[in-house]
């Protein structure tokens, strides 16, 4: 009844939220519908629980609102009431999902409104994928409400926020009870159904070439093993056959963007069976073309990294010039070019400054190891 | 009771003199069996119901100050050069202060170089805590 629960939800959200309410006060009516929901249903089944927790937070909303409107009528104020409904055609994924990751948020509330009010997650489940207390978490999320509260919510939003904002819950890594991959690719794929956007397709595309490696991409102990070193037939290969083909529709419309550029490379890698098999020239041509897009010096140092493939870790050192000195990784790929240049003590000296650098432990055990491994030769 | 365990990396101690060697100087296989073995101090704290929360923490950090109203805050650091840092924390819950003494000498015993346990200092902090709630 959970799982019900928690796609009916966002369901219940959306259609309130169009018909004009306030998107404060419609969550807290579908949550409070929802506990009536886990209170009534053991005993009698609506034989629609849509409309049954439609119904419901419909009555819990209009309850509130009379409370709201006394109040006041108390404080003497003027109550405005809501202007006509807007339009039936607005989808309601990217409507909420645009509200919750308005731009006046950080990305931080951002992801926490949208994982409880369009992933469908409690503020304890939100809680407990950050590792932080639950009633942080519920006042993390209070206050992002409160940052959209006036907002209408009957047009969507920017998509670009959107996508930012799922990449970040994709990339959040950490998996427990709550897998965050895998809920960011579940609301991917409900905006993809929802949009008309290759972009968003590009997103799906990414994510799901990415989560095909899962399995080969930490050993049991949690450790990090790179791409080069990874037991590919451990990937998940429906999952990467899913990504080419969504990405290949994407790329078929001719809107070029980002996510689909970053797809590409993601899929150039999972086509190969090993490195040396990896079509590197046609990589470093997608990074040019990401360049194009973006001006992101991390996209010039993966670049290099493909580079150093493509051309030779010489031409890869040279292409690495040019960024910043002290970009995250920049150590870490400039260690790896020199170990295949033969300069292994100078890559051992560089693996040894980006562990030092490195923001997670298993990063850093890997670089540490790395500059061991380069040592004991 | 609640402990905080605070691991520290002292370069000046005194089982090793000189300190211990940097972790990249190690043989990969004793890097493995060193966070093997953290990875098993926790497991067993959990298994027994006594552990609460740890992290790691960069060795490096910088210190800040109030400077006062409208003013950005004073920072000093990092200081690199520095004889004690510490690597990382946790937190346990046990009934005795001599429980938390053997909880906190079993994660010292942490294997190093060739095997040998790198003997470090554990940081034992008992936690100020809340007053009885019966204490008329």
């Amino acid at each position: 009844m959970s799982e019900l629960l928690r796609d009916l939800g966002p369901q219940v959200l959306g259609v309130l939220v169009r018909r004009g309410a306030d998107f404060a006060a419609a969550e807290d009516a579908v949550q409070e519908a929802l506990l009536e929901a886990v209170r009534r249903w053991p005993e009698e089944m609506p034989d629609s629980p849509l409309a049954w927790l439609i119904r419901v937070a419909g009555n819990k909303l209009v309850d509130q609102q009379r409370a709201e409107i006394s109040r006041r009528r108390r404080e003497q104020r003027l109550h405005r009431e809501p202007e006509p409904g807007p339009t039936e055609q607005a989808d309601d994924t990217l409507l909420l999902l645009s509200r919750c990751c308005h731009p006046s948020l950080s990305p931080a509330s951002a992801v926490a409104l949208t994982l409880r009010a369009v992933g469908g997650l409690t503020t304890a489940q939100v809680a407990r994928a950050f590792l932080v207390p639950e009633p942080t978490m519920g006042q993390r999320i209070s206050r992002a409400k409160r940052t959209i509260a006036g907002e209408r919510f009957d047009r969507p939003g920017d998509v670009r926020a959107v996508l930012r904002v799922l990449y970040l819950i994709f990339n959040e890594g950490f998996t427990g009870e709550v897998d965050l991959a895998e809920e960011a690719i579940r609301l991917t794929r409900q905006l993809a159904a929802a949009t008309d956007d290759p972009e968003v397709e590009g997103l799906l595309a990414l994510m799901l070439l990415h989560h095909a490696r899962r399995a080969a991409r930490r050993t049991p102990a949690g450790e990090v093993v790179p791409l080069a070193e990874q037991d590919r037939s451990r990937w998940d290969t429906a999952m990467v056959a899913e990504g080419v083909a969504v990405l290949q529709a994407a790329l078929a419309r001719d809107r070029l963007g980002e996510y689909q550029a970053q797809a590409a490379i993601a899929a150039l890698h999972d086509d190969a069976t090993s490195t040396e098999e990896t079509d590197w020239v046609q990589v470093v041509e997608w990074y040019d073309e990401l360049a194009r897009l973006s001006d992101s010096p991390v996209v010039a140092l993966n670049r290099a990294v493909a580079v150093g493939e493509a051309d030779g870790p010489h031409a890869g050192l040279r292409a690495l010039e040019g960024t910043p000195a002290d970009l995250p990784r920049r150590d870490a790929v400039a260690a790896y070019l020199h170990e295949k240049a033969g300069d292994h003590a100078t890559a051992a000296r560089l693996y040894a400054a980006a562990a030092r650098s490195a923001d997670n432990q298993p990063e850093r055990h890997h670089l540490t190891r790395q500059a061991a491994r380069l040592r004991q030769r | 009771m609640k402990y905080l365990l605070l691991k520290h990396y002292r370069s000046d101690h005194e089982a090793a003199p000189g300190g211990i060697a940097p972790m990249d100087t190690w043989t990969p296989e004793e890097i493995d069996a060193h966070i093997a073995f953290m990875g098993k101090v926790a497991a067993d704290l959990k298994e027994r119901g006594e552990f609460v929360a740890a992290e790691a923490v960069s060795p490096e950090g910088t210190f800040v100050r109030y400077d006062g109203e409208g003013r950005p805050p004073v920072t000093d650091g990092p200081f690199a050069e520095t004889k004690d840092l510490i690597a990382g924390w946790m937190v346990i819950d046990v009934e005795t202060q001599e429980r938390a003494h053997e909880a906190a000498a079993y994660l010292s015993s942490a294997p190093g170089p060739g095997g040998r346990p790198i003997n470090e200092w554990i940081e034992v902090r008992p936690f100020l805590g809340y007053p009885p709630g019966f204490a008329e």
